[in-house]
C-alpha cells in the first residue's frame, strides 16, 4: 500500500528508536500526550511502546470522539430512534457504546431500525431511497469528520431532501487541549498532535501552546514511522529548551489547514455556548450544532429529545483517564466491572479508548518476562 | 476522527457531484472531492480519505523528503543537521530558528 | 514424546455461566460472547461438566467402529456472493468441521428452514450448489427434512447440517498435546470469506475483486496427515471470528501461549485494502476454506511442504509458534519487535472511522 507501507519500514524504524534512545537523556523522564484517540489505537497496535526506553512514557489524551460523549446524548440520539419510522444511522464505532437502556445494537436487537454507514453521504443516499421514513444521522467526530457532514447537508439543502436529520456531536479539539493544560493535575511535558484533525484546522493554531504555554507539540501522522519520527522532533526541542509548533506530517497537512472544509463548517454550523464532555464536565465552545439556516435539518429542533444528563458512576475514573492523569488499569473498576464485554465508560468501548486499547492489546503482555522479537 | 488513509484517483465521476472513483489496493469506492478540487485533481493523485470524503493531497515529494530524512539517521551528526531544515514549516518563508554550531 | 500422565496442567475449568438477560446479535458471532454461551449454557445442561474443551466433531463409538460426528447451521445474508452461495457453505463447512477433527466426511443429511415467499428459482440455484459441493468433496447428501415458516421468520432460507466421517488413521489431535516450540501452519490467505459478505451486503459501497474461500480442506488435511501425522496435534477452521478467536481458543484448552508474526501471515491485497478503509483486523475476519494446524517442529517442514504440494495449498506458511508466554493468550509480533496482544472480538467485528 503506497504511503503506508515506506512509513512502516523495519529497517527505518529500527533507525529511528535508535535516534530516541539516544536522544533521551536517562536522567530525564518524559511525558509525552497524544492527543488523538488514532494515535492511542495506532500506538498499541503497532507495539510502539516497545520501541520507546522506559523514560518516555506516552500519556492517552481526551481525543476520542466516542469516549467524551456524555450517556445522556446516545440516549437523546435513542430516543429519536424509537420514533415512529425512524431509521437511524451511525458509524459502526457508536454501535456498541452503552445508553442508560442498551447500546444502539441492543435496540436494534428490540426491533429499532440501526444501521451501520461509512460516511454521512451512505445515510443521505438512505433518505434517498426511503422516502415514507425519516433517517436521523448520528453525527459524531472531531474536525476531520464535521466538513463531511457540513457536505452532506448541503447535499441535503440542494436537493430538497426533507427526510433527513442530523443529531450533531462534532467537538472541536482545541478546547479539549485546553483543558487539559488548565488541569492542575498535568504534567505533560510535550504533544504528539492530532494528524488528521490538522488536515481541516492546520497547525497554526496549535500556537499558543507553545508560545503561552511552553510546550512543544509536534502534528504527528498514524504509521509507526510517523510516531516515532514525531517523537525524535519532541526530544530534539526539548534538548534545545525549545517550545515550537513542528509539522510532521507534511505529506498530508497544509500548514494553514483546509480553507474549503473551514468554509462548509462555517455555513452549516454554529458553535454551542458550552457543552458537556464525559469526565471532563462542560466546555465552553467546544462543540458544534448546526446553524438556523440548516434548522430543518437539525435532529435537536425537529424531535423532543430527553435531554437527561446522565452522570457516569462515581467509582468510574473515566475523567481522570481521559486527562492522562490515571493510567486505565489504574481505574478501580478496570478489568473487573469494566471490560469490553460489559463496559461502564465509553472509554473501553471505543476501541481506540483508552481503556479499550489497553485492555485489547496490553494488559496481559505484563506477564511476559521477555519476548525475544 | 482519525481513519483516514491515502487512496488513489481513478477517474472523475458524475455521482456524487464533484466525485472521484478511488482505489486502495483494489478496494474501490466513489468519494466527494469537493474538499480537495480547489487544488486541482486528476486521476493518478492520490488523496488522503475520511468516511467517503477525500480530506487532503498527499504531497509524494513531502514523503519521499521524509523517508530521505530517516534513513539519514545514524549518520554522522552534521549531515543529520543538515537536512533538519526540512523540518520546519513557518508560514514566513524561511525564518530558520535555528542555527548549529 | 512426553508422557500424557506428566502433562502441562489443564487451563484449569472456570465456571462459567450465562447470566445475559436476552440473547444478542454477538451470541452468534463467534467471539466472546458465543463462547459465553455454549459454555455457559449449552455445554453444562447438555453435555455435563467435563473439563475437556469443545471440539468441532465429536467421536462416538457404535459396535466397536468409530465415528465422527458434526453439526453446524449457515445463516448469510446475501444468500449468493462472489465465489460461492449457502449450498456450498453448508457442504464445505460441515466437510471441514470433519476434516479439522481428523475425520473423512462421508454423509451428511440436511435441513432447509424455507422463508414462505422464497421464490423457487433461488431455492432450486442453492439445491444445485450444494449438490456440486457434495460432488466435489466426495461426500453423499443422505437426507434431509425441511420446514417452512411465515414469510418474515427466516431470512429467506436456514440450512443445517449434520455429518458423519471417518476417523484418519494415525491422526490424534488434542489442544493438550501441545508444547512450547510447536509450529502453527495456515492452509492460505485470511480473511476473503468475511470481507466478500461484508461488501456483498452493500451497504458500504465498496467494490472490490475479492471472493469468498469456501472451498473443502480435507484434501489438504489428509496430505497433512499423511506427511506429518504423528507430529499433528492439533486443527481448526478459523470461520466466525477469525484466526484471532480460534487461537485464542486454542491457547485457553492448552493453557499455553501463541505468538505470531505479523509479516508472515499471509492477507490477499484487496482483503487488506478494505480493512484498512473500515479500520478491521484481519486476524478477526471469518474464512470458510481455510484451516490452522499446530505440529511438532521435528514435523514442521514436512507438513508445510506437503500442504505447498497439495492442489490448493500453494500458500500455505508457517505463521507463528507456541510457547510459554503468555499463558492462555495470542500475541502477535512484528519484525521491528513491536508485540500486541491479539484478543478475541466481543461480538462480529464493526468497522470504524476514528
Amino acid at each position: 500500500m503506497k504511503f503506508t507501507d515506506e512509513f512502516r519500514d523495519t529497517e527505518l524504524i529500527l533507525r529511528t528508536s535508535d535516534e530516541i534512545r539516544r536522544l533521551a537523556d536517562p536522567k530525564r523522564h518524559y511525558r509525552m500526550m497524544e492527543v488523538c484517540g488514532g494515535h492511542t489505537h495506532a500506538i498499541y497496535r503497532f507495539g510502539l511502546n516497545d520501541l520507546l526506553p522506559p523514560n518516555i512514557e506516552l500519556v492517552h489524551g481526551p481525543g476520542c470522539p466516542v469516549c467524551v460523549l456524555p450517556m445522556g446524548r446516545i440516549d437523546d440520539g435513542l430516543a429519536i430512534a424509537a420514533e415512529k419510522d425512524v431509521i437511524f444511522t451511525a458509524f459502526g464505532d457508536m454501535m456498541r457504546v452503552p445508553g442508560t437502556h442498551g447500546s444502539p445494537l441492543e435496540h436494534k436487537a428490540r426491533g429499532a431500525d440501526v444501521r451501520i454507514v461509512y460516511s454521512p453521504a451512505d445515510a443521505l443516499k438512505i433518505a434517498r431511497a426511503n422516502p415514507s421514513r425519516h433517517v436521523m444521522f448520528f453525527a459524531i467526530g472531531f474536525e476531520t469528520t464535521a466538513p463531511s457532514t457540513a457536505l452532506t447537508l448541503m447535499r441535503a439543502k440542494a436537493e430538497g431532501i426533507r427526510n433527513f436529520s442530523v443529531f450533531c456531536n462534532h467537538v472541536t479539539i482545541i478546547p479539549a487541549i485546553r483543558a487539559i493544560l488548565d488541569s492542575p493535575d498535568m504534567r505533560i511535558d510535550a504533544f504528539i498532535g492530532p494528524g488528521h484533525v490538522s488536515t481541516v484546522i492546520g497547525c497554526r493554531v496549535y500556537e499558543w501552546i507553545a508560545r503561552n504555554e511552553g510546550k512543544p507539540i509536534v502534528v504527528s501522522g498514524f504509521e509507526p514511522l510517523d510516531v516515532l519520527q514525531s517523537v525524535v522532533m519532541i526530544l530534539r526541542q526539548m534538548e534545545r529548551g525549545e517550545a515550537k509548533v513542528e509539522n510532521q506530517y507534511r505529506r498530508v497537512v497544509p500548514w494553514e489547514g483546509n480553507r474549503a472544509a473551514l468554509k462548509v463548517m462555517a455555513d452549516v454550523f454554529t458553535l454551542r455556548s458550552y457543552f458537556e464532555w464525559r469526565g471532563m464536565g462542560f466546555i465552553s465552545q467546544s462543540a458544534l450544532a448546526l446553524s438556523d439556516s440548516y434548522a430543518d435539518w437539525d435532529a435537536e429542533r425537529l424531535f423532543n429529545v430527553p435531554g437527561i444528563r446522565v452522570t457516569d458512576p462515581k467509582a468510574a475514573q473515566c475523567g481522570e483517564v481521559l486527562k492522562g492523569v490515571l493510567k486505565p488499569q489504574q481505574c478501580k473498576l478496570f478489568g473487573s466491572e469494566c471490560t469490553p464485554e460489559n463496559p461502564v465508560g465509553a472509554l473501553m468501548v471505543s476501541s481506540e479508548g483508552a481503556c479499550a486499547a489497553y485492555y485489547q492489546y496490553e494488559h496481559r503482555k505484563s506477564q511476559l518476562v521477555s519476548i525475544p522479537a | 476522527m482519525c481513519l483516514a488513509i491515502p487512496a488513489k484517483i481513478l477517474s472523475l465521476v458524475e455521482d456524487p457531484v464533484h466525485g472521484a472513483l478511488v482505489e486502495v489496493v483494489g478496494v474501490r469506492r466513489r468519494v466527494d472531492i469537493s474538499l480537495v478540487e480547489p487544488e486541482g485533481i486528476a486521476p493518478g493523485d492520490w488523496v488522503l480519505i475520511h468516511v467517503g470524503f477525500a480530506l487532503s493531497k498527499i504531497r509524494e515529494e513531502d514523503a519521499y523528503d521524509q523517508l530521505r530524512m530517516l534513513a539519514a539517521l545514524g549518520e554522522t551528526e552534521a549531515a543529520v543537521q543538515e537536512v533538519e531544515g526540512y523540518f520546519e514549516d513557518t508560514a514566513e518563508p524561511h525564518a530558520k530558528e535555528d542555527s548549529y554550531p | 514424546m512426553h508422557d500424557m500422565a506428566t502433562a502441562l496442567p489443564a487451563s484449569k475449568p472456570k465456571t462459567i455461566r450465562f447470566r445475559d438477560p436476552q440473547i444478542e446479535m454477538a451470541h452468534g458471532a463467534g467471539g466472546k460472547a458465543s463462547r459465553r454461551l455454549i459454555e455457559g449454557l449449552f455445554a453444562p445442561i447438555l453435555c455435563g461438566l467435563s473439563s475437556e474443551p469443545l471440539n468441532d466433531a465429536a467421536t462416538i463409538s457404535i459396535n466397536g467402529a468409530t465415528i465422527a460426528i458434526t453439526a453446524d447451521s449457515f445463516v448469510v445474508s446475501p444468500l449468493s456472493f462472489p465465489g460461492g452461495s449457502i449450498g456450498e457453505l453448508a457442504v464445505n463447512g460441515t466437510v471441514n468441521d470433519l476434516a479439522v477433527s481428523g475425520a473423512r466426511a462421508e454423509a451428511l443429511v440436511v435441513t432447509y428452514v424455507l422463508e414462505a415467499g422464497l421464490p423457487t428459482e433461488i431455492l432450486e440455484a442453492e439445491v444445485r450448489a450444494m449438490g456440486r459441493a457434495a460432488s466435489a468433496a466426495g461426500v453423499a447428501i443422505a437426507g434431509g427434512d425441511t420446514k417452512v415458516v411465515e414469510h418474515g421468520k427466516a431470512d429467506k432460507m436456514y440450512i443445517t447440517t449434520a455429518g458423519v466421517g471417518r476417523p484418519i488413521p494415525g491422526v490424534q489431535l488434542s489442544a493438550r498435546s501441545a508444547r512450547p516450540g510447536d509450529v502453527i501452519l495456515i492452509s492460505g490467505p485470511i480473511g476473503d470469506h468475511g470481507i466478500t459478505i461484508l461488501l456483498a451486503r452493500g451497504e458500504l459501497d465498496l467494490e472490490a475483486d475479492i471472493c469468498s474461500d469456501t472451498r473443502p480442506v480435507i484434501g489438504l488435511v489428509e496430505a497433512l496427515a499423511a506427511a506429518a501425522a504423528p507430529g499433528l496435534r492439533w486443527m481448526r477452521d478459523p470461520t466466525r471470528g477469525g484466526v484471532a478467536t480460534t487461537l485464542n481458543e486454542f491457547a485457553r484448552d492448552c493453557g499455553l501461549g501463541v505468538c505470531l508474526f505479523e509479516d508472515r501471515i499471509p492477507v490477499h491485497d484487496a482483503v487488506r485494502g478494505a480493512c484498512e478503509l473500515l479500520g478491521l483486523d484481519p486476524l478477526h475476519i471469518a474464512n470458510e476454506g481455510q484451516f490452522l494446524a499446530v505440529v511438532a517442529p521435528e514435523y514442521a517442514d514436512a507438513a508445510l511442504e506437503a500442504l505447498q504440494r497439495a492442489p490448493g495449498g500453494q500458500h500455505a506458511c508457517r505463521i507463528g509458534e507456541v510457547r510459554e508466554q503468555p499463558a492462555r493468550s495470542v500475541l502477535a509480533s512484528t519484525p521491528y519487535g513491536g508485540t500486541r496482544i491479539v484478543d478475541m472480538l466481543v461480538g462480529d467485528p464493526l468497522p470504524r472511522i476514528c
